[in-house]
């Protein structure tokens, strides 16, 4: 039979395609797998207690990297305070509150996007001349925080409306029909089953915080801080700026590099556990779910 | 007897260690149409989903017995499911088309095919709309997309592109449960006509449809054939107090 | 906004919109200053549409693999991975371009310097390879199950259900996937900054140093005293910068409605 023929061709072509798409993943399962194994098996090295508790010495020669992680996680911390309920209350408002015709949010909501797509280095700029300056928070972890919850802001609003959007029609006509009021349907029906989502949404802009350097350059980060930061208004150490630091300004690389190495090696394991704990969570949410 | 167009051999389903179908044995003749009734998760649709091999896609399923088309078992070694799929068309609860055109949506399965000479597709589709009782409320706007039609207009649609490929067998899993009263009738109509050329299998939730537009009825309950016969008499006279039971509103 | 355009427009009080952009020259601390911006902006392009060249068939090739080839219990896995690797900081894989394989270009192709558009380009694409796997993959499996339901019961095979039911369905998802790795790449400070080399120059050759935009405000913006024309001319800088995500964006926004429309 003709069919047959035609047939056997179309599973060729079909086996063809998939074991392009088999190889692109197995590539790219190589090339990163080598990348961090090849960080890794330097990294690890240095990394010990002292490394972890100690503040550097000897012109960032030797020592450790404590103020940079207790300054990461400053910075992260700072920045979900800034972003997240102001996120959250945006989303809500966008999608359950706000008449989705009206001209003024289809603008909001391009601004939204646009501003998910600016480069973060505009963004520190932005924070250098506005909460820096203008302002006058200087060099600060409050400054930080401030620009890089500005800057995760538009992830967390996106996710969450989307999270929220994707809960079906019907869960919230079910709920309005019983007689709840809005705001209950909101919070008894709709964000609970939106919560996967909006976890997704945190973990994006968490990762994001912890890892970015260029908005904090010139809004919190400095390379070298004498003890931790006692108020808001100190600057501080940062992880992902301390690698550059090491890199770009040493005088002795012999000796700075594997520092860099066992740097790159606590940062990535930082931004992993934040993912791990997010992902867990997501999936709690996402077995409890009945739909 | 009829023709029979299909055999169902102690047909059972499992998914992981849930079975769902029990033995089933059932022989669908040729050019009527076999309504398959039974209480909601009855596994009316499992059933259905097996005779084009639409069950092979969930994970954990086990599929025993056998179901014998043209004489040989589709699920036998070296049957290929996207023939039988191919001959065993089928359309779904809900109107499915592509996000298409009208056009686009019945030439799909021709162009899958292999088919190339556009005067021949061009015919093939005009053919089906006409088939599905469709032609005359779409000719003007072939080229707009399937979504701006109503959920009957959809229903029908879905119904052309299944038979634009002329499969054998259609298979329709409560084709007029998304649609309203004039448009299940005008579904009904529709499936009354197509007997001419084509077998059917109909699964429906509604017992004055599988009366209105059935010639053989199934009755299925957790999984067990419970009863099967002309519809006339399954509705009026049921050999088995579960038949009766469940028409009569005391279950289900 | 207003502060960027505040900030960086007094720039033009010193050249004009012409010569800023157009400008061959990016002297900022040389008297007079000269701030042609031009050679910065070619940079950011050449470098964004190589690691494009790297990260699209990769991302896209990878995407559809894990969102349909792969067995189920392979993506549970492979799945959180990539969106670990997605996070992983900009600064690890400018640290590992430069240690790494700008050394190794260097040796490979004899160059004076490893630290090349090409090497830069290399890095960024496999840096926003995850992200575009992981948004493409997502664009995939959220197309209704009952498209692709209505394809393979018309004897259609997985590959063509793929290839002309889902994929054209999602490919909306799939355009905004790829302009959202573009505007990661040309935005891209710190990686860029390493390992790019940093010669603000036109570029003549894929395998010769670059400046980018973010690199120059990143280098140049501690060294610049607030006020200055230099100062400003890194808002300059931004703006441009903004432009460029912006037009990136408003082809995502329009990318949707006309998938919609382009029915056909
Ligand atoms: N993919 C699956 N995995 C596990 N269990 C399934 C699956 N599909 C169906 N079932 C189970 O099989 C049983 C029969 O389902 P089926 O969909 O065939 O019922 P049905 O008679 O069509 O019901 P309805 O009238 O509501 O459509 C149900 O108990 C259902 O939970
Ligand atoms: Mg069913």
């Amino acid at each position: 039979m003709i069919e047959e023929n035609n047939l056997k061709r179309r599973y060729l072509v079909q086996n063809i395609w998939f074991t392009i798409f088999w190889l692109s993943m197995i590539l790219i399962a190589v090339v990163l797998g080598s990348i961090l194994y090849f960080i890794f098996s330097r990294g690890v090295k240095v990394i010990n207690w002292e490394f972890l508790t100690a503040a550097p010495r000897r012109g960032m020669t030797e020592g450790g990297i404590f103020p940079a992680i207790v300054g990461t996680l400053y910075l992260v911390l700072g920045s979900i305070v800034v972003s997240l309920p102001l996120g959250v209350f945006s989303a809500i408002y966008l999608t359950e509150y706000a008449s989705p015709r009206h001209p003024a949010l289809r603008a909001i909501r391009t601004a939204i996007h646009c501003l998910a797509g600016v480069p973060s280095v505009v963004f520190g700029l932005f924070g250098l001349a506005v909460f820096v300056k203008i302002f006058g928070f200087g060099v600060s972890v409050l400054s930080g925080s401030l620009t890089l919850g500005i800057m995760s802001l538009p992830v967390v609003i996106t996710s969450v409306e989307e999270a929220l959007k994707a809960v079906p029609l019907s869960f919230r006509e079910a709920s309005l029909a019983l007689g709840a009021n809005k705001w209950t349907t909101i919070w008894r029906v709709v964000l609970p089953s939106s919560l996967p989502g909006i976890l997704t949404g945190l973990i994006l802009s968490i990762g994001r915080v912890a890892g970015e350097t260029a908005p904090i350059m010139f809004t919190a980060a400095v390379f070298y801080t004498r003890g931790l930061p006692q108020s808001p208004f100190d600057p501080v150490m940062a992880l992902p700026y301390h690698i550059y630091g090491l890199i770009t300004e040493g005088t002795r690389p012999d000796k700075q590099i594997p520092l860099a190495y066992g740097t790159a090696v606590v940062l990535i394991l930082l931004v992993i556990a934040v993912d791990f704990i997010a992902i867990y969570w997501r999936g709690r949410a996402r077995r409890s779910r009945k739909w | 007897m009829e023709e029979i167009k299909l055999r169902i051999k102690d047909l059972s389903v499992f998914f992981g260690k849930k079975q769902v179908l029990h033995q089933v044995n059932l022989n669908i003749p040729a050019n009527k149409v076999t309504a398959i009734i039974g209480p909601s998760g009855c596994g009316k649709s499992t059933l259905l989903r097996s005779i084009n091999r639409m069950n092979d896609f969930f994970e954990d399923v086990r599929i025993e017995g056998e179901i014998i088309f043209d004489g040989n078992n589709i699920y036998a070694e070296g049957v290929d499911p996207v023939t039988v799929r191919r001959r065993i068309g089928m359309v779904f609860q809900t109107p499915n088309p592509f996000p298409k055109s009208i056009f686009e949506n019945v030439a799909y399965g021709l162009r899958i095919q292999g088919w190339k000479n556009k005067k021949a597709i061009e015919e093939q589709v005009v053919k089906s709309l006409q088939a599905a009782a469709l032609w005359d409320e779409v000719k003007d706007r072939l080229h707009s997309s399937a979504f701006d039609l109503s959920g009957g207009q959809q229903q029908r649609l879905c119904i052309a592109r299944a038979i634009a490929v002329e499969p054998e067998i259609l298979l329709m899993d409560e084709p007029a449960s998304a649609l309203d009263p004039i448009a299940t009738a005008r579904v009904e109509e529709l499936i009354r006509s197509l007997i001419k050329k084509y077998t059917i299998v109909l699964v429906t939730h509604n017992m004055q449809e599988a009366a209105r537009a059935s010639d053989y009825t199934a009755f299925l309950l957790l999984g067990k054939l419970i009863e099967f016969g002309p519809t006339n008499q399954i509705f009026t006279n049921p050999q088995k107090k579960e038949t009766e039971d469940y028409l009569t509103g005391r279950f289900g | 906004m207003v502060v960027l355009f505040g900030e960086g427009w007094p720039v033009f009080a010193h050249v004009s919109l012409s010569q800023f952009l157009l400008g061959k020259r990016w002297y900022p601390t040389s008297s007079p200053p000269q701030f042609g911006a031009l050679p910065l902006i070619l940079g950011s392009l050449l470098v964004t549409g190589g690691g494009l060249l790297f990260a699209v068939p990769l991302g896209l090739f990878a995407g559809i693999f894990l969102a349909e080839v792969c067995p189920p219990r392979g993506r549970e896995v492979l799945k959180p991975i990539v969106e670990l690797l997605a996070d992983i900081p900009s600064v690890i894989y400018g640290f590992f371009g430069v240690v790494v394989i700008a050394p190794l270009i260097r040796n490979f192709l004899s160059l004076s310097t490893g630290l090349t558009a090409f090497t830069a380009s290399l890095i960024l694409g496999i840096m926003a390879v995850p992200s575009i796997v992981s948004v493409i993959e997502d664009a995939i499996t959220s197309i209704p199950r009952s498209y692709r339901e209505a394809s393979l019961a018309l004897g259609a095979t997985h590959w063509e259900t793929l290839h002309r039911v889902v994929l054209p369905a999602a490919s909306s998802g799939i355009g905004a996937a790829i302009i959202l790795g573009a505007g990661r790449i040309i935005g891209e400070t710190m990686a860029v900054l390493m390992v790019a080399g940093g010669a603000p120059v036109i570029p003549r050759s894929f395998f010769q140093p670059v400046r980018t935009l973010t690199a120059t405000i990143a280098v140049e913006m501690g060294e610049a005293s607030v006020g200055s024309p230099h100062y400003h001319a890194l808002f300059s800088l931004a703006i441009i910068l903004f432009l460029f995500t912006l037009i990136l964006n408003i082809l995502v926004e329009n990318l949707i409605p006309e998938g919609r429309r382009r029915v056909r």
